[in-house]
């Protein structure tokens, strides 16, 4: 009797720990959103949408610029990354059972969880050396190659959802095999999908390493493909070295803005998939 | 060629671009560190610049870079775990529903986001409730001495503990739930208690899984930049030797954020940190392949092994 009385303690001893870890996790994320929160409000007014920073140690001045510049290059990474995540995704769903397909599948793993900073690097020794200059474009293709990967994963794994009688039913009707891929199960599997893009660009929209060898940020406004440009995630990095005051509270201003433009995309991708095929990242 | 061949070759083409960009990827990083990479290099201690007496030695930053890994292992991977058995065994639904959108909600926060909370809040967490305490009373073992300052190793190894919980204990949590429910009904049959079974029928059976789980985690933890160069202190040369928790450091990573925009064009600077891109490529490649690989044969043993 006296042994299971130890068993039964022991148990509960384990259960409580279990719970402490689950609120170790749960402060950070408390105190990282209150805290963007509570200092960031303050920099938001007119002025911090609508300018370009001022000159170092002056305060004032926005960060419109570079909210520009996440907007451009999270276009900018979609124009190469969707086509060519959707496109990889449906071959290893469709036609992916294979030697090529498992090397394809392993990669993307791979590259998933790859450092983001050698990316840029990549992307600065294949562009911004050959043109001479720092560019979106740089910029663009290091997000793209950490964005496919993402929506890779996510298209197959949607693809895969769909049951195998659909893809009969349409091939009983003598519909082509690409025209039942393209027509009937992309179509069916479209939430899974769009979810994989969401949380691909809130992905990309977040990263910092890649755009300094890239992009190298800048105090202006977008001013063409072949110049420097600035993001928002880059500018809080900056913006959080001045030893200003002024500027550490436009650095929370800023990531207040970021996690929003972030968290919205994460969280209405989550309640997209609820509906129908759920698809794990 | 029928319109179906044409339409999966173009599909194949197209999903071969990540691989080529791989190979591409390391074999540019190779050809523009080739002038630096030599054992001196890996090895060396130096870290100079200036043109006329440059010289380039890594291994403060390889150190720095494994001992913050080392810190997020130890401190994050019980954690998640915790967190892991938590949601798999023991949560009720709707908790574990809400829990587990809370975790994804923290792998959802930029890195930069992380640093600017690091270097503003979490670091005087750090040293007001850790630091302090340690070095009055443990600062006669050699890696608690220094000043407590909050810019340090042991704050960076800690952000990266945070950082790497929800990958491990999402992976880890996946994971317990691939064991066969007839594990747990042996167990339980019996007579032993939850934790009894958990640690019998789960934790034994799951075990290569767990450690995939963390070995990925440990690939997030080396690759990680902004966090850890926001709080790390950026030391240089011998001086980023981490030979105490409570000193500046730097890893490979936050040493290329520092100064890859520095590096004159002219010298060997911008190749030596393309060199140590290289060998994080290396660490980064072999630890991810390591981590697919187990957590691949557990989650197949449950889908009954179907390809």
């Amino acid at each position: 009797m006296q042994k299971y009385l130890i068993r039964k303690i022991k148990d509960k001893i384990v259960y409580a720990v279990c719970l402490i870890c689950v609120i170790i996790a749960i402060i950070p994320l408390g105190s990282i959103l209150f805290e963007v929160i509570k200092n960031g409000l303050p920099a938001l007014n007119s002025d911090f949408f609508t300018k370009g920073p001022g000159p170092i140690g002056e305060s004032g001045g926005g960060i419109a610029n570079s909210i520009q510049g996440t907007l451009i290059l999270i276009g900018l990474t979609s124009l190469i990354g969707i086509p060519i995540g959707i496109m990889s995704g449906i071959y290893l769903a469709e036609h992916g059972n294979n030697q090529f397909g498992r090397i394809v599948r392993l990669t993307n793993n791979v590259l998933m969880q790859f450092p983001s900073i050698v990316i840029g690097i990549f992307a600065y020794l294949v562009i911004v050396l050959p043109i001479g200059s720092f560019s979106p474009l740089a910029g663009a293709i290091a997000l793209a190659i950490i964005m496919v990967p993402i929506i890779t994963r996510t298209t197959e794994e949607s693809l895969k959802l769909v049951p195998n009688t659909l893809r009969e039913a349409s091939m009983a009707l003598g519909i082509r095999r690409w025209r039942t891929t393209v027509s009937i199960v992309l179509v069916s599997a479209k939430s899974g999908v769009i979810t994989g893009i969401m949380l691909s660009i809130a992905r990309v929209a977040g990263e910092t390493a890649p755009l300094i060898m890239t992009i190298l940020g800048s105090q202006w406004f977008f001013s063409g493909l072949t110049e420097p440009m600035d993001a928002l995630t880059l500018r809080i990095w900056r913006l959080s070295l001045l030893p200003y005051e002024y500027a550490h509270t436009m650095g929370w201003g800023a990531a207040l803005v970021l996690i929003i433009l972030v968290l919205s995309l994460n969280v209405s991708a989550r309640i997209l998939t609820r509906s129908r095929y759920r698809v794990k990242v | 060629m029928s319109p179906d061949d044409v339409f999966k070759y173009i599909l194949g083409f197209i999903s071969g671009i990540v691989v080529l960009t791989l190979f591409l990827m390391v074999l540019e990083l190779f050809r523009y560190s080739l002038p630096v990479l030599s054992l001196k290099f890996i090895f060396g201690i130096n870290w100079n610049p200036v043109v006329g007496s440059e010289e380039y030695g890594i291994l403060p930053y390889i150190l720095g870079t494994l001992v913050t890994s080392a810190i997020a292992i130890f401190v994050g991977v019980p954690i998640s775990l915790g967190i892991a058995i938590y949601l798999s065994e023991m949560a009720p639904n709707f908790i574990r529903t809400i829990l587990s959108f809370v975790i994804e909600l923290l792998a959802a926060v930029p890195s930069v986001i992380y640093g600017l909370w690091g270097l503003f809040i979490f670091r005087f967490w750090v040293r007001d409730f850790i630091e302090v305490p340690l070095s009055k009373h443990l600062a006669f073992i050699p890696i608690f001495q220094g000043e407590p300052f909050g810019l340090d190793i042991l704050t960076a190894g800690l952000i990266l503990a945070i950082m790497i919980i929800p990958t491990v204990s999402s992976v880890s949590r996946e994971v317990l739930m691939a064991v066969p429910d007839s594990q747990r009904e042996a167990a339980y049959s019996l007579g032993a208690t939850k934790w009894e079974v958990i640690r019998l029928g789960v934790l034994s059976y799951a075990k290569s899984g767990i450690v995939g789980a963390a070995i990925l985690g440990l690939g997030r933890a080396i690759g990680e930049t902004m966090a850890v160069t926001m709080v790390i202190g950026n030391a240089i040369g011998p001086a980023a030797l981490p030979t105490s928790l409570f000193k500046a450091g730097q890893t490979m990573a936050s040493l290329i954020a520092n100064e890859f925009n520095e590096a004159d064009p002219t010298s060997l600077h911008p190749n030596a940190l393309i060199g140590v891109g290289l060998i994080l490529f290396v660490l980064a490649l072999t630890i991810n392949l390591l981590a697919q690989l187990l957590i691949w044969r557990i989650l197949k043993i449950k889908e009954g092994a179907v390809e």
